[in-house]
């Protein structure tokens, strides 16, 4: 809601910085292969993000992500080899995402319980749930119509595409124009203040948290036609990438402040730095601790701006 | 004679430009009670802080047992025998009473062993001392609150401390708890030691106090016997604030009962049969102590607690308001007391707090129209002079009187029948204040009923058409314009019939 954009200036900087260094050094990472490769790899975590997102800014977080992913993308092979149609298959297992997402929020927001426990809870609870139903054998013999969702190979990441252009500006309009979207920031800010002001803010806490359940039932379903056997282990580690994309792209952990742009850059920044490293001849292993650094950088950079912020306050 | 035990003199403490002590002297015996009385916002609480510590004053000596106290910080007044208990004490609810009792007592060090006989025997012999029976094992979350006064007393009397402090402390106590804390109070004196007594209750102050010391807008009036002074000299004392300032009050013309209560009580908000009207065009103002239930009627009538017992009527229909929404579908406002906490959403811009609550007047189809937001928002701030560069600026960055204007602007926005202010003037400048109180005359004006709710009392006698004065979650008294005075506000306040 802030009317300066540093945060996001200085993501885009990054990402300049990197893109000049990789277009010196090894210009191969612009190759068309690569790119689409690259977007492939990183929209299950853009689409989550968006929905991670909003949790952020109402002041909670969302650590289940990776497991409704693996549990999502199980339902929709199941439901594809049952016979049905993929299309069908597909809703059905967004229809889960929503169903888990509205489980977190109820918890969190009419039961009080704070979203690190209930998520942390759903998060090993169903990890380990579809680790038993599953045996934890993949789910193969996917039908025919199932991968691609029916589509070419070549036409398939100009659905992808439109798919994410799609929900990162309705998410993006939506927070900035939607009343829901004003309510969002506020309780995010001040919750007391919100429901004051008459906002459902209990609502809103939990619209949050089934958008997220949405939005990651629609990665999952896109992920998995990509492949030709969907593994019951998928997502492992999916939640972290995705705070820290949201975390690094300028939200603010205690809720209240941050945008969809600013998402959408960290998580360009933080996947496109792994593969930049092989590409410059670094080893891999450094990724990790790269991204870490990032994300720290990011956290401190916000932290001593705040400090200054507030004496500039003072003074004025 | 003796030096008295605490001697305080010419004690002058300002907050943020606020003086909230203007050279106050004070003196405690030792074997005496000394009861410190005083309105809302007199003074009371900051005197205290300066005695045990918690606060720095600007000027003036405090002076235990003739000597000048150096260094003004917790550790010093507890080293000099200094005690407080406060109104809510300050105990680790997941620690025993033992525990609790020997934090306070036992040394520091980090290495130190525990003997757990000694402290609990200890705990005990403390505990016995102060009059009660509490098993000294118990955790302090399961005791009640007259219980855990107990515990503070204990300590209190570990510490052998010649100055206790006592910050009204049988506000939440039943009758036979005042009377066994009262026989506590007995052996404290025995023992020599001075307490400082914090009440409201005036006929407790009689049967306890040695001596009564008035505070009146950080100014001590005057110090007299107990037992020379009878209930309306002491009223007389406390009120007597002149209204220097000059009210925008003027005549408006009054319309229908915009809003009416009858017999609203809400038994988790401690309130009982409340019933009153307002009409439209009335300023109406609600007067009480901090406690009588006044910000939780306005929270009943919001919504934010909703009540549990009788009828909300307005316009002539019974309606049932059973969240913010509800009060604001039915037409009412509510500007709360804490702006920082619950007023102002500080990092939202002024315009998006502006259209807060009526987001439905700036949109079509759930969707904000950003010029219709901004355009209503600079009225509003035209309207009530917000100072500030642009609608985009944050919230935050406004100052006190320009925040409470915001939060103003956002029910103004709400078109509301009746509009709540609790303390609609607190800690705002006096240039703001003025303007805050011609804009509710303007509204008034306009048809709006007003219900005000303040802690001033010669706000609250210059802009009230008609005072309802509230004691323990119920109303005392209701009072026109003409017949209402400081003293009658305060006597019904306090309790008691006129």
């Amino acid at each position: 809601m802030r009317r300066r954009y540093g945060r996001e200036l200085s993501v885009a900087a990054s990402i300049a910085v990197l893109g000049l260094v990789l277009a010196l050094l090894a210009p191969g990472y612009f190759s068309g292969e690569n790119l689409a490769d690259l977007f492939l790899a990183n929209m299950p975590v853009l689409l989550i993000a968006l929905g991670m997102n909003m949790v952020i800014l109402t002041g909670q977080i969302d650590i289940s992500v990776g497991s409704v992913f693996a549990v999502c993308g199980v339902v929709a092979g199941v439901l594809a080899k049952a016979g049905m149609p993929v299309m069908l298959a597909a809703a059905g297992a967004v229809l889960a995402g929503v169903a888990m997402g509205a489980i977190n929020g109820a918890l969190v927001a009419y039961v009080r319980i704070p979203s690190i426990v209930v998520t942390l809870a759903t998060m090993v609870a169903l990890r380990d749930g579809l680790r038993w139903a599953t045996q934890g054998a993949w789910v193969s013999d996917l039908p025919a119509g199932f991968q691609w969702l029916g589509l070419s190979q070549a036409s398939y990441p100009v659905l992808i595409a439109c798919t994410a252009v799609f929900f990162v500006a309705a998410t993006g309009w939506g927070l900035r124009n939607l009343a829901g979207g004003r309510a969002v920031y506020a309780t995010g800010s001040n919750a007391e203040a919100a429901r004051l002001a008459g906002i459902d803010t209990n609502a809103t806490t939990c619209s949050v948290f089934v958008i997220t359940g949405a939005l990651t039932g629609i990665a999952a379903v896109l992920n998995s036609v990509r492949f030709n056997q969907i593994p019951s282990n998928a997502g492992l580690g999916l939640e972290m990438k995705v705070i820290a994309a949201v975390v690094v792209g300028g939200t603010a952990i205690t809720g209240g402040s941050g945008s969809i742009a600013g998402t959408v850059l960290g998580v360009i920044l933080l996947g496109a730095i792994g593969p930049a490293l092989t590409f410059l001849g670094v080893s891999a292993y450094w990724e990790q601790a790269l991204q870490g650094a990032i994300i720290l950088a990011a956290v401190v950079v916000e932290a001593i701006r705040e400090r200054a912020e507030r004496r500039g306050a003072v003074r004025a | 004679m003796p030096a008295p035990l605490l001697e305080a003199s010419g004690i002058t403490k300002s907050f943020a430009g606020v003086r909230a002590l203007r050279g106050v002297s004070f003196e405690l015996r030792g074997g005496e009670v000394h009861a410190l009385i005083g309105e809302n916002g007199a003074g009371k609480s900051t005197l205290i802080k300066v005695m045990a510590g918690a606060v720095t004053a600007d000027a003036g000596t405090l002076r235990v047992s003739g000597e000048v106290v150096p260094r003004n910080d917790p550790a010093m007044a507890r080293a000099l025998g200094i005690a407080v208990i406060y109104q809510q004490p300050a105990l680790f609810p997941h620690l025993t009473v033992a525990e609790n009792i020997a934090l306070a007592l036992e040394p520091g060090g980090i290495w130190r062993t525990v003997d757990w006989r000694a402290r609990e025997r200890r705990a005990k012999e403390l505990i016995d001392r102060a009059g009660a029976t509490i098993q000294v094992d118990r955790l302090v979350s399961t005791l009640s609150m007259p219980e855990q006064q107990v515990v503070e007393i204990a300590k209190a009397i570990g510490a052998e401390a010649k100055v206790v402090i006592m910050d009204e402390p049988t506000a939440s106590l039943t009758e036979t708890e005042v009377s066994s804390l009262f026989r506590v109070i007995g052996a404290l004196k025995n023992v020599g030691a001075g307490v400082i007594y914090i009440s409201h209750r005036l006929e407790e102050i009689s049967a306890i106090a040695d001596r009564i010391t008035v505070l009146r807008d950080g100014e001590s009036i005057g110090t007299c016997e107990a037992s020379a002074v009878g209930r309306e000299q002491l009223i007389a004392m406390m009120v007597g604030r002149e209204v220097a300032a000059v009210y925008p009050k003027r005549a408006v013309p009054i319309g229908e009962v915009a809003m009416e209560l009858r017999g609203v009580g809400n038994r988790g908000a401690g309130l009982r049969g409340v019933s009153l009207h307002v009409r439209q065009g009335e300023i109406f103002g609600i007067a009480g102590l901090v406690g009588s239930g006044r910000t939780q009627l306005a929270e009943t009538v919001f919504g934010l607690t909703p009540a549990d017992s009788g009828e909300i009527v307005l316009d002539g229909a019974v309606v049932g308001i059973e969240s913010p929404a509800d009060a604001i579908a039915c037409g009412i406002g509510y500007v709360p007391e804490d702006r920082r906490q619950h007023g102002v959403v500080l990092e939202l811009p002024i315009a998006a707090n502006v259209t807060l609550s009526s987001l439905d007047a700036v949109s079509s189809f759930g969707m904000i129209d950003r010029g219709a937001e901004r355009a209503l928002a600079q009225r509003y701030v035209e309207r009530l002079r917000v100072k500030t560069p642009s609608v985009d600026a944050t919230a935050g960055t406004l100052s006190g009187g320009n925040q409470q204007k915001v939060a103003l602007a956002r029910w103004l926005a709400t078109k509301p029948k009746v509009l709540i202010l609790d303390e609609p003037t607190q800690g705002v400048d006096v240039g703001s204040k003025a303007e805050i109180h011609g804009i509710m005359m303007d509204l008034a004006a306009g048809g709006m009923a007003i219900v005000m709710i303040s802690s001033e009392l010669p706000e609250v006698l210059g802009m009230s058409d008609r005072i309802l004065v509230m004691h323990a979650g119920t109303v005392a008294g209701e009072l026109t314009r003409a017949e209402a005075t400081q003293e009658k506000i305060l006597t019904l306040a306090l309790g008691h019939a006129l």
